[in-house]
Order: C-alpha cells, then sequence, then structure tokens
C-alpha cells in the first residue's frame, strides 16, 4: 500500500478513508485549449452515493470517466482503496468498477446471460459460479431467470435493457458502480421506479456510488451527497440534498436549483421529523354535544373521528356533528393513512386529494398518533431560508 | 431442342476436359476470395481508427476497379509471365474493394456504446476486436465476400487471355472457330457453366451467412 498522502490521521480512523480520491486531477482532451477538468479534488466515501450534477458540458462524464480510466488524465492522481492507480492496469482496474451508461451498451449478439458473464467470465470464475451469479443477479433486478437468461437483448424494453446494464455492471461484485445517467433515456414513469428499486437494492448492497445525472430532482432523491458541478468540473457546492436545498453556496446552484427546491425539500423530511398536532379525538359513543364542544373549543375545523381500535375513520365538523346522519356515512372519509416515514410530499398529496387539508398519521398497526395540517407544512417552508430560489 | 441435345452431346463427348477447367476457375475463385479476404479484412481493422488511412485504402481499392480488366490482366506478365499468376493478381486487385469497403462499414456500424461499454467492462483492444465489432460487422463483411467472390467467376474468364485457363478457354475457342460445327456449344459450355458456378457459390455464401451470423442480430 501507498503512504497515505493525508497522514496518520486517516490510517487511525479507517471509517473516513475515502474509497475513491481524485487529487488535483486536470484533464485537456487534445486539440482543445481549455481543460474539460480542472484541478479537481474529490473524495468519495465507501457506501455512498455521490451524484455529480451540473449543466450539460460542465465535464460531469469527463469527471466519471476519469475514475475508472476510460480517459487518462493530463495530471494529478487517482486513489482507489488507498492505492494510487493512476497507472497501473486499466483493464484490471475496470473489472473492479461496474460501469453503467444511458445508452446501456448490452452486446446485441450475446443473450442476456452471457452479457451479466462478462466481467466473471474474463476473471475466470467457474462456469456454475457464473450460472449462479447471473440467476440471482436477475433476480436481483427484477427480471426473472427462467425467462430473460437466454433472450436477446433486442427483445428487451428500454427499462429492461438497463436493469440487464445494472446486473452486468454488478457482475463480478465490484465495490464500486460508475453510472452516467443510467436512467436518463428512460420514460418518467419506468424511470422513477428503477430509482425506486435501485435505491431498494443500494440499501442492501452498500456499493460505493458514482451516479451522474444533468438533474437535480434526480440528484436529491438518488443522492446521499451531491456535487454541483459548473464549467470544467468546478464543484460549486458538495453537501448532502438537505444541505445544499437549504443553504445553497451561491446564486449558481440557488439558479441550477431553480424554482422547485422549496419544493423539493417536503421529499426530503419525513412525518416523524415534524410535531404532529392534535385535533379533538371523537368516537361513535361521544355525545354529538360534547363533541361539539371539544371543537368549538379547539382551532381545528375538524375533529378526527376514531374507531374502537384507535383507527381513524373520518373528519368530522361541526356540520355532521348538527346532522342527524352517522358520523361514520356522511364525514369526510381518511382513505390514505400516512406513516412516520412517510415524506411531508406525499402527506401534502394526500391533504390535496381529501380536501380536508389535514392528513392522519398511524403508527404500524394502524392506530391514530396524531395529524399533520397544511398550516404545519407552510411553517417548516416559510421558516427555511432558501430566498432568491423559491422565486 | 436440337441446340440442347447437341451441346449435351457436347458436353459428355469432353468430360474430363469440363470438369478440369470448371476446377481451375473454383480455383481462381476460392484463392483470390481468401487472398483478398485475408487482406481486405486486415486492411479494414487496422485502419479503424484513423479515418485517414481508412479513406487512402479505400480510394486505392477503388482505383483498381476503374482500370479496365483485359489491361489489368496484362500488365503484370512482364513480371510474372503469362498464366495462373497474372490472372490471380488481377482478379485479386478487383476483389478487394467490396470486401474493405464492407469490413470498414460493418465496423463502423457497431454501436459506439456497445464499444464503450465493453472498453468499461475492462475487455482489451484485442478482446473487444473479436468479441464485439468483428462478430457484429461480421455479416456486413461476409456480404461483401459473397459480392467478390461473384465478380472473381465472372471476370475469371479473361484470365484465358493470358493462358491462365479457365471457362474462359470454351469461350475464346468458341469465338474463335465461329460459325464452325460446335463452335456456339463451346461458347454455351463457358457461359452456362460460370452462371452456375456462381450461383453454387452464392448459395454456400448465403449458407454460410446463415450459420455464422450471431443470433442475437439476425433479423
Ligand atoms: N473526446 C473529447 N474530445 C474533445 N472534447 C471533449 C471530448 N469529450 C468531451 N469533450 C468536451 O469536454 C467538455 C465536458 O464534456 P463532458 O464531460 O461530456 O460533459 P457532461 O457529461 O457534463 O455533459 C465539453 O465541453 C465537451 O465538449
Ligand atoms: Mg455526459
Amino acid at each position: 500500500m501507498n503512504p497515505n498522502p493525508q497522514g496518520p490521521q486517516l490510517e487511525e480512523n479507517k471509517v473516513t478513508t475515502p474509497k475513491i480520491s481524485l487529487r488535483n486531477v486536470t484533464k485537456t482532451y487534445s486539440g482543445v485549449d481549455q481543460p474539460a477538468v480542472k484541478d479537481l479534488d474529490l473524495d468519495i466515501a465507501s457506501g455512498e452515493i455521490l451524484v455529480l450534477v451540473g449543466p450539460s458540458g460542465c465535464g460531469k462524464s469527463t469527471t466519471l470517466r476519469l475514475i475508472n480510466r476510460m480517459i487518462e488524465p493530463s495530471s494529478g492522481e487517482i486513489i482507489f482503496d488507498g492505492e494510487n492507480v493512476t497507472n497501473s492496469d486499466p483493464n484490471e482496474l475496470r473489472r473492479r468498477m461496474g460501469y453503467v451508461i444511458q445508452q446501456v451498451g448490452l452486446f446485441p449478439h450475446r443473450t442476456i446471460a452471457e452479457n451479466i458473464a462478462v466481467v466473471p467470465k474474463s476473471l475466470k470464475w467457474p462456469k456454475d459460479r457464473i450460472r449462479a451469479r447471473v440467476d440471482e443477479l436477475l433476480e436481483l433486478t427484477g427480471m426473472d431467470p427462467n425467462v430473460y437468461r437466454d433472450r436477446y437483448p433486442k427483445e428487451l424494453s428500454g427499462g429492461q435493457a438497463q436493469r440487464v446494464g445494472v446486473a452486468r455492471a454488478l457482475g463480478a461484485e465490484p465495490d464500486v458502480l460508475l453510472m452516467d445517467e443510467p436512467f436518463g433515456a428512460i420514460d418518467p414513469i419506468t424511470r422513477f421506479n428503477l430509482q425506486n428499486e435501485f435505491l431498494r437494492l443500494q440499501s442492501e448492497l452498500k456499493k460505493t456510488i458514482v451516479f451522474v445525472t444533468h438533474d437535480i430532482d434526480e440528484a436529491v432523491k438518488m443522492g446521499d451527497r451531491i456535487a454541483i458541478l459548473r464549467d470544467q468540473s468546478e464543484i460549486a457546492q458538495l453537501d448532502t440534498p438537505e444541505a445544499i436545498l437549504t443553504n445553497p453556496a451561491d446564486a449558481f446552484v440557488v439558479d441550477f436549483l431553480g424554482s422547485g427546491a422549496v419544493l423539493k425539500t417536503l421529499t426530503l423530511r419525513r412525518l416523524r421529523d415534524i410535531q404532529l398536532v392534535h385535533p379533538p379525538e371523537i368516537t361513535e359513543q361521544t355525545g354529538r354535544a360534547d363533541a361539539a364542544a371539544q371543537l368549538r373549543q379547539s382551532d381545528f375545523p375538524y375533529a378526527v373521528l376514531l374507531d374502537d381500535t384507535r383507527r381513524p375513520i373520518a373528519w368530522v365538523d361541526q356540520k355532521n356533528l348538527d346532522s342527524s346522519d352517522s358520523l361514520d356515512s356522511n364525514s369526510r372519509r381518511i382513505p390514505v393513512k400516512l406513516q412516520p416515514e412517510d415524506t411531508l410530499q406525499e402527506a401534502l398529496s394526500v391533504m390535496l386529494q381529501t380536501s380536508a387539508g389535514m392528513s392522519a398519521v398511524v403508527d404500524g398497526s394502524g392506530q391514530y398518533l396524531g395529524t399533520c395540517t397544511i398550516q404545519s407544512l407552510a411553517e417548516l417552508l416559510t421558516d427555511q431560508p432558501v430566498d432568491g430560489a423559491s422565486l | 431442342m436440337d441446340g440442347i441435345r447437341s451441346w449435351f452431346d457436347y458436353l459428355s463427348s469432353r468430360t474430363d476436359l469440363v470438369v478440369e477447367t470448371l476446377l481451375q476457375t473454383l480455383a481462381y475463385v476460392v484463392t483470390v476470395t481468401v487472398a483478398a479476404s485475408i487482406v481486405s479484412i486486415t486492411v479494414g481493422v487496422l485502419t479503424r481508427h484513423n479515418a485517414l488511412a481508412k479513406e487512402l485504402s479505400l480510394s486505392i481499392a477503388s482505383v483498381f476497379l476503374t482500370i479496365p480488366s483485359l489491361a489489368l490482366f496484362t500488365i503484370f506478365i512482364p513480371i510474372v509471365g503469362l498464366g495462373f499468376a497474372p490472372s490471380f493478381i488481377a482478379m485479386f486487385l478487383y476483389a478487394l474493394l467490396p470486401i474493405m469497403r464492407n469490413t470498414v462499414a460493418g465496423l463502423d456500424s457497431v454501436d459506439s456504446s456497445v464499444i464503450e461499454s465493453a472498453k468499461g467492462m475492462g475487455l482489451t483492444p484485442n478482446q473487444v476486436l473479436f468479441k464485439v465489432q468483428l462478430p457484429l460487422a461480421w455479416p456486413v463483411i461476409l456480404a461483401g465476400i459473397r459480392v467478390s467472390a461473384l465478380l472473381t467467376v465472372g471476370i475469371s474468364a479473361i484470365a484465358t487471355l493470358v493462358a491462365g485457363g479457365g471457362l474462359g478457354d470454351f469461350i475464346k475457342s468458341g469465338l474463335a472457330r465461329l460459325p464452325l460445327p460446335n463452335s456456339l456449344e463451346a461458347i454455351w459450355t463457358g457461359v452456362i457453366l460460370s452462371l452456375v458456378l456462381a450461383l453454387a457459390i452464392d448459395v454456400v455464401l448465403r449458407t454460410v451467412g446463415r450459420f455464422s451470423n450471431p443470433s442475437g442480430v439476425r433479423s
């Protein structure tokens, strides 16, 4: 192992040793005056998804391809697992890093199984192990091995092809995945599903992932950390999605986040992170007059009707209480119950659907915990100094 | 009817000669096609990263096709003498272009994302060439080989003029003896057997294609 250039401090604390480091890396393409990547320093922690996001042509792909040395740096160093790999065998390096590109690039003359087996085969894995691995990866990426193993790439949809692309990149169990706009060419609904499945996969696999996108929403969704890049791969801000959204470093970042930045913070916060409120709780057994009094004394337009097991059933207002019908039948039903793990964005959409401006939060067994109101969301949003980004 | 009977009589009275001449033409087709394939595919492969070298090779190969065939058959006689050699060289030069052009086109047609992902998985340049580029370009290359083989059957008739033998012998002797008996039959022999040979070669190479073209890309 090479001496660690950052001194003994990192040696002691193995957890913070970056999986991959770019040190002062510059890439100037031949015949071009300006470097595409200039003096870049970047540490990628083990097990994180680091998203590189920025406008087209800012050098994201070049940066990614410098890591597996598809592109050779003009100067600077690439450190992988503490080892300087700037001058090592690039093919050997690439077999240790999965690589996924937007156009997938499956071999059209090979079956799905053969495609996934490319790297294990070049590493001379025994046949049995390869076969088992192929099936495992197909299962993992949501493709039935018995159906797809022997098919050819042209028989797959775009979304299926990229599933196989991911399976192939994971083929020889690399620690690292490099992904260049992997879901960029896929229709929005399929992309949404692939993103979610990929995040679920990652929560089990804990790979170190460098993920390139030009889409800030995708960056916020996928990234443990986001590097917002400007021209020549200069880092404008590198931080968690929350920190960037709530505290953008400069006007460029604000501009890049765009007008949806405030709403995006809703996708990052969960109901368990906020204080729930408690409108009056009533049951069918509560007397009408009693219930009406409770409601009048509270600040809420609705009381929540609970059943015997404390499951929320409906929002009940003064008019419901005044009428002689059963509360259960003429009030606003609560069809969707949220749980503390759900995001505030989901809470917002439930509120808008039920038009009560409130959403009930329940625990795992369905028992009522409290309520999230549209006011609490509004307060939360206006609390946050995202000035300029909210235009 | 009479014409056909007399042609069969002509053929059956000299089967040895017919077979020998047919085999001479076949030998030309096989040797020329194999040699031109080796050279053209190699040139196409070696120049694949260099647009200038690619254009230059294709231009040179096209020049040969513009030289009148009789001239091309005769210009090498001072160096290599009469017979098989000048004929082989002329046909070889003719056969280069179709195979070279299709090799270049076939390699160019391989999707760049496929090559990118192959490199990204750590395949060496040679592995990318032999496992990805050539297999995917093969159907196009084979189509070029077929064109060259058929072209060779056609122009091999000229070999007779430089004492190179082949089915052209029948046509030449028939033409020289017109309108004496058997002269027409001789001409027919040369023409019809050339056609039959061309058809047979076409069938063989199409069959080769059916079995050697990669399955995932067969449409
Ligand atoms: N092979 C190349 N030769 C010359 N210039 C290139 C090459 N590839 C990319 N560039 C240039 O380098 C810059 C960064 O490109 P790239 O890394 O592809 O950006 P991004 O992925 O962020 O869109 C762009 O200006 C692009 O035109
Ligand atoms: Mg790019």
